[in-house]
């Protein structure tokens, strides 16, 4: 009589069992007889009503009852859990192809990444950064520079003028003055910084623009030593494969003097728009030092030399970038700037 | 410099390739700008004589000719009427290209066939000076038999390479055909042909007709003349018109071209006076009147100065020496006794003159960059065989020459090892006499000692340095073996305020801001329109000749310039941005300006967009912090441009860093936008002073903190700032953190009174605190709010 009320009590469950397909009726049902209150329970707290001598087998098959059916609530139990994950996983399939959301980052100017590579460049060899003021005597720009008030390389500057003796500089040339003024040989600095020539704005043309000035004097500094140097700077600001080339040309402070092309960076010496089919970019003027400048700084040229360089940063970074007006870098569009 | 190259031949034998010459010529040092063929446009067009001719049987108009082109014979229909048979013309074969992009064709014309055209003058380019009957209507009837089937470029004289060289202002020596000749000569090695003029003159003596005085030698060192008697003015022969419009020169008459002729080929400007126009037949060269009144020639009224050197005859000027002469003594076509000036004016006169004047000419370019006087003769005498052999006059017999002035020879004596060192370089003393020679220096070679004459058209050469680049020139710069210095190991780096300066524009950067990079100038509308009151105080860095107005001051904020920025973006529909800006100011020290303004570095930061005072404040407060900086503040200020009661100055310590806040609305009304802006501009300097890249290690807290919040009731205006004070000052050491979590103002809350919540975490570095400590803390901290801020807490 118990056998048959437990067989009817574990077909039930195994009915209701099967019902069930998530965690929360689970629960339910095992509350339902496995709970304090549950059938099971009620059948082991009814073996008191059974003469003693039943008790222990009735006990045995009320216990193994239980175990049978808790194995199978465990059994069902792990069925949905893992049923249920993969429901989740299936619901929270996401649209990967849907818009990042991107952080807010703000990005450098362009001249300021490449002036920033440049002076990294020269700084692995030993450089270190100097700066003047752009608001600058005449003396600095121009006399100091072996330029002296009629010489007619003044005419092709075309310098704005505070006063008769106060300019805006018209290049980084003053700096190397002034470091020559304030620290004895060995120099070895970069100046970057903003010029101001007297040029109506167009896409190659601006009334401000930027150049890196460069100086090394010591004892032996050589012609060869300027090439050298040159040539590790333009191999690393566009790649191993780049050539430079010097052609002689004429700045008043320095003598000899050069004008440097470089292999075009896009058409790797192929000739291309960007180079004007030539296969070289102009990008540097330099030379040795003067002896006048040296000699106005009170360093004897007999004892030692140096060389000079000057760079137009705008060009470069135009160069390196494609950019094709110089008016971008001064308008600061966020379409622009963004790019970089 | 244009430079024809068949002029050039005149001077040195040039046998390479176009490409070659082009470039040898600039690695030695005479930049080739550009190269224009003349007469490249013209192909296919050969010499023929017309055999037969006939009318067409289809057309009144056409004629039909066999035209013999040497190697064949062909048949052309023509419209022309002035051709005969046995003409010499110009014949455009088929496929030829004529002026002006025309493209020929072989065709039929009304059934009978044309093998191509006969061509105008016109068709060839050629004006009727260039060739009598050009302009006519019709065919070009060619003078001469020339060779049948011959290029009519060749004959016709249409062909001409012209190189343009950069002559930098150091070699006005090669402002002509004979100095870039020299280059030449020395670049390929080739022997230089040099000018040694002839002159056939006449039996009378020059001193007879005229002479000369010159007042002021310093500025005149050599004035030289010859007359030209018998003078027929006329056109001068089509040669010497092709090179001077090759060279960018337009032919006038004879005279004038002979001298523009000598200008190019020698480097020394001419003037040629109608002697009967000076009124004492004799040149007195002075220095001009205060206020002196002179018409130059080209119609201007010029007023001198008593710094401009004048020519005159005696009475007036006649020309301004060096620069223009006067429409009072022009050549004109009944002239006919010339006066032919040539001369050495002081370059740094010429140079103001013409710049006083605002008058540059070709002479004027020439002298102001220091022309050799020893020009002056062999230019005066080539100019008067031009006249032998133009017919166009004869010069009487010598010369009047004021020579008073005369350079000093120049000798610099070094040696090859200097050069050397200089150049980093092995030549031998021998190779490098080699190189200079040909330039027209004397060497003397003792072992290594030179000793080096320096020609007087070379005044730029003058020591050592100058010799070695005219060496590395001729030897080659590509040879000089690239090296890296010898000296010992330097260090590169950026110091430390360079440092701190790309460590905040990276944290900038890291913020979501962009650099932007803006101009210098302002002017007086944008300060006005930023807001910014110009009183008295106001010391602007003003550009006497700015490019206008508005770029007419070194900007003493960076402002206006953020400002235009932000709203170029916002017109451009950008919906939010926040950039940055590290530039000088300029900041005048006393007007008129003696010593340099002062230019300290500022930094500016705008946003605008999604985005809020608060911000812009956690921006600066970043910044600050990532310099290290302690003891921050921000306080209420006002300030131009700023709204009233959004703008705070910033400091720590005790120094004030800059400004921050809103944008007054009534700037951006102004610009006419209606999104918020919130701009920052800070000392830059004051902040890479104080700032540092030093950090020490604090040890990470073994014991936990408390966090008790409270909240309270305040006035209204209470600052934030003073009741973290008092909350940090009551509650002591303990305190690690004090937060302001919310802030509310309304219902419930009475009128003139907020309500703030603060949380706050204690912690202490060797202890767990127990809650007895921090109730304790509290009650201090609540007690001490309500004393000294009027607080109440909130049940
Ligand atoms: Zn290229």
């Amino acid at each position: 009589m118990l056998r048959d009320e437990l067989d009817e009590l574990k077909r039930k469950f195994i009915n209701e069992l099967k019902q069930i397909s998530d965690s929360e009726a689970l629960e339910a049902l095992r509350i339902k007889y496995m709970g304090k209150k549950g059938l099971v329970t009620l059948l082991l707290k009814g073996m008191g009503d059974l003469p003693p001598e039943e008790r222990p087998a009735a006990g045995q098959a009320v216990n193994g009852l239980k175990e049978e059916l808790a194995a199978l609530l465990d059994n069902e139990e792990r069925r949905i859990k893992a049923a249920e994950r993969q429901r989740r996983l299936e619901a929270e399939t996401i649209d990967v192809t849907m818009p990042g959301k991107r952080p807010v980052i703000g990005k450098r100017h362009p001249l300021s990444i490449v002036r920033r590579q440049i002076e990294d460049i020269f700084i692995g060899m030993g450089f270190e950064i100097a700066d003047g003021p752009e608001v600058e005597y005449d003396y600095y720009n121009f006399e100091a520079l072996n330029i002296p008030k009629d010489h007619p390389s003044r005419d092709l500057q075309d310098t704005f003028y505070i006063t008769d003796n106060i300019v805006l500089r018209t290049q980084t040339s003053p700096v190397q003055i002034r470091v020559m003024e304030s620290h004895k040989p060995p120099i070895r600095i970069i100046a970057p910084g903003r010029v101001y020539r007297s040029d109506e704005v167009d896409a190659t043309h601006s009334p401000i623009f930027h150049q890196m000035e460069g100086l090394v004097v010591d004892h032996g500094i050589t012609m060869g030593d300027l090439k050298g140097v040159l040539d590790v700077f333009a191999k690393a600001l566009y790649g191993e494969d780049t050539r430079t080339k010097f052609r002689p040309h004429y700045f008043p402070f320095t003598e000899p003097s050069a004008e440097v092309d470089v292999t075009c960076a896009w058409c790797h010496g192929q000739g291309c728009r960007i180079c004007g089919y030539s296969g070289w970019i102009e990008v540097l003027g330099a030379g040795m030092v003067h002896p006048n400048v040296l000699r106005t700084v009170g360093i004897n040229p007999d004892e030692y030399s140096g060389f000079a360089f000057g760079l137009g940063l705008d060009r470069l970074t135009m160069l390196k970038y494609g950019i094709d007006d110089m008016r971008l870098l001064f308008e600061n569009d966020y379409r622009f700037l963004k790019q970089f | 410099m244009k430079v024809p190259l068949s002029w050039l031949k005149d001077f040195v034998d040039i046998d390479v390739s176009l490409e070659d010459f082009v470039d040898r010529m600039t690695m030695s040092g005479s930049k080739v700008e550009t190269v224009e063929q003349i007469g490249g446009e013209i192909n296919n067009v050969v010499v023929g004589r017309i055999i037969e001719r006939r009318k067409h049987p289809n057309a009144d108009r056409l004629q039909v000719c066999q035209v013999d082109i040497g190697n064949s014979i062909v048949q052309i229909v023509t419209a022309a009427d002035n051709i005969e048979t046995g003409d010499y013309i110009p014949v455009a074969l088929h496929g030829a290209d004529l002026v002006g992009g025309i493209k020929i064709k072989r065709g039929k014309l009304r059934g009978e066939v044309s093998e191509g055209m006969m061509c105008s003058g016109k068709e060839l380019g050629l004006t009727e000076e260039d060739y009598p009957g050009a302009e006519t209507y019709g065919i070009l009837i060619l003078d001469k038999p020339y060779e049948l089937g011959a290029d009519i470029k060749k004959v016709l004289g249409l062909e001409e390479t012209v190189v343009d060289f950069e002559i930098t202002p150091n070699r006005p020596d090669c402002l002509s055909i004979m100095g870039i000749g020299r280059e030449a000569a020395a670049t390929f090695k080739k022997p230089f042909n040099a000018l040694d003029p002839v002159v056939k003159e006449g039996s009378e003596m020059v001193e007879t007709a005229a002479s000369i005085t010159v007042e002021c030698p310093q500025l005149c060192p050599r004035y030289a003349a010859r007359i030209i008697t018998n003078v027929k003015i006329g056109p001068s022969p089509k040669w010497m018109r092709d090179r001077l419009k090759a060279a960018g020169i337009r032919p006038i008459n004879n005279v004038v071209d002979i001298t523009n002729y000598v200008m190019l080929e020698c480097g020394q400007p001419m003037h040629a006076f109608d002697l009967n126009r000076l009124e004492q037949h004799k040149i007195v060269v002075r220095t001009a009147h205060d206020g002196e009144l002179f018409e130059t020639l080209d119609g201007v009224q010029r007023r001198l100065d008593s710094d401009m050197l004048v020519i005159t005859d005696g009475m007036n000027p006649v020309a301004v020496a060096g620069v223009m002469g006067g429409a009072n003594s022009e050549i004109s076509d009944d002239t006919c006794t010339v006066l032919l000036e040539s001369a050495n004016f002081n370059k740094v006169s010429v140079r103001n003159t013409s710049r006083k004047l605002g008058l540059r000419t070709e002479a004027s370019s020439r002298f102001e960059k220091g022309l050799d006087p020893e020009l002056v003769m062999l230019a005066l005498n080539r100019a008067a065989e031009l006249f032998n052999m133009l017919e166009a006059g004869t010069p009487m017999q010598g010369v009047i020459d004021v020579y008073s002035v005369k350079p000093e020879q120049r000798v610099i004596q070094t040696d090859a090892a200097s050069i050397n060192a200089l150049l980093g370089t092995a030549i031998a003393a021998d190779e490098m006499k080699a190189m200079l020679i040909p330039l027209g220096f004397e060497v003397g070679c003792n072992d290594s000692r030179m000793s080096v004459k320096v020609p007087s058209f070379r005044q730029d050469v003058v020591e050592m340095a100058d010799l070695a680049e005219e060496v590395a020139r001729f030897y080659g710069y590509d040879r000089i073996k690239p090296t890296l210095m010898k000296s010992g190991i330097s260090v590169g780096r950026r110091n430390v305020k360079q440092q701190l300066m790309e460590y905040i524009k990276d944290v900038l950067t890291a913020c979501g801001l962009y650099e932007v990079n803006t101009y210098s100038f302002t002017g007086y509308r944008q300060l006005k329109q930023a807001g910014i009151k110009m009183d008295e105080s106001f010391k602007p860095v003003t550009i006497k000749n700015a490019l206008g107005e508005d770029q007419s001051l070194m900007r003493p904020t960076l402002i206006p310039s953020m400002l235009e920025v932000l709203v170029r973006n916002i017109n451009r529909g950008v919906d939010s941005f926040g950039v940055f800006e590290t530039a000088p100011v300029f900041l005048a020290n006393e007007l008129p300006l003696i010593t340099l303004p002062q230019q300290p570095m500022r930094l500016a930061i705008g946003l605008y967009g999604n985005t809020d005072f608060f911000t812009l404040k956690g921006i600066i407060e970043t910044i600050l912090e990532a310099l290290a900086i302690k003891g921050i503040y921000f306080s209420p200020v006002q300030c131009d441009g700023f709204h009233p009661g959004r703008t705070a100055e910033v400091g720590f310590g005790t120094a004030v860093a800059g400004v921050m806040g809103e944008v007054h609305p009534d700037v951006l009304d102004n610009f006419d936008v209606e999104k918020r802006i919130y701009i920052a501009e800070l000392d830059l300097d004051t902040l890479l002073d104080n700032g540092t890249l030093d950090r020490t290690y604090v040890a990470l807290p073994k014991f936990p903190a408390v966090q008790r919040d409270i909240a309270i009731t305040v006035p209204k205006h209470a600052l934030a700032r003073d009741i973290e004070n008092v909350i940090k000052k009551s509650g002591g050491k303990l305190i690690e953190d004090v937060k302001l979590f919310d802030v509310y103002e309304g219902s419930q809350i009475p009128e003139g009174y907020k309500s703030v919540a603060y949380s706050i975490i204690y912690r202490a570095s060797d202890r767990t605190l127990t809650d007895q400590e921090v109730d304790k803390l509290q009650e201090r901290i609540i007690k001490a709010l309500g004393e000294q801020i009027g607080a109440q807490l909130r049940g």
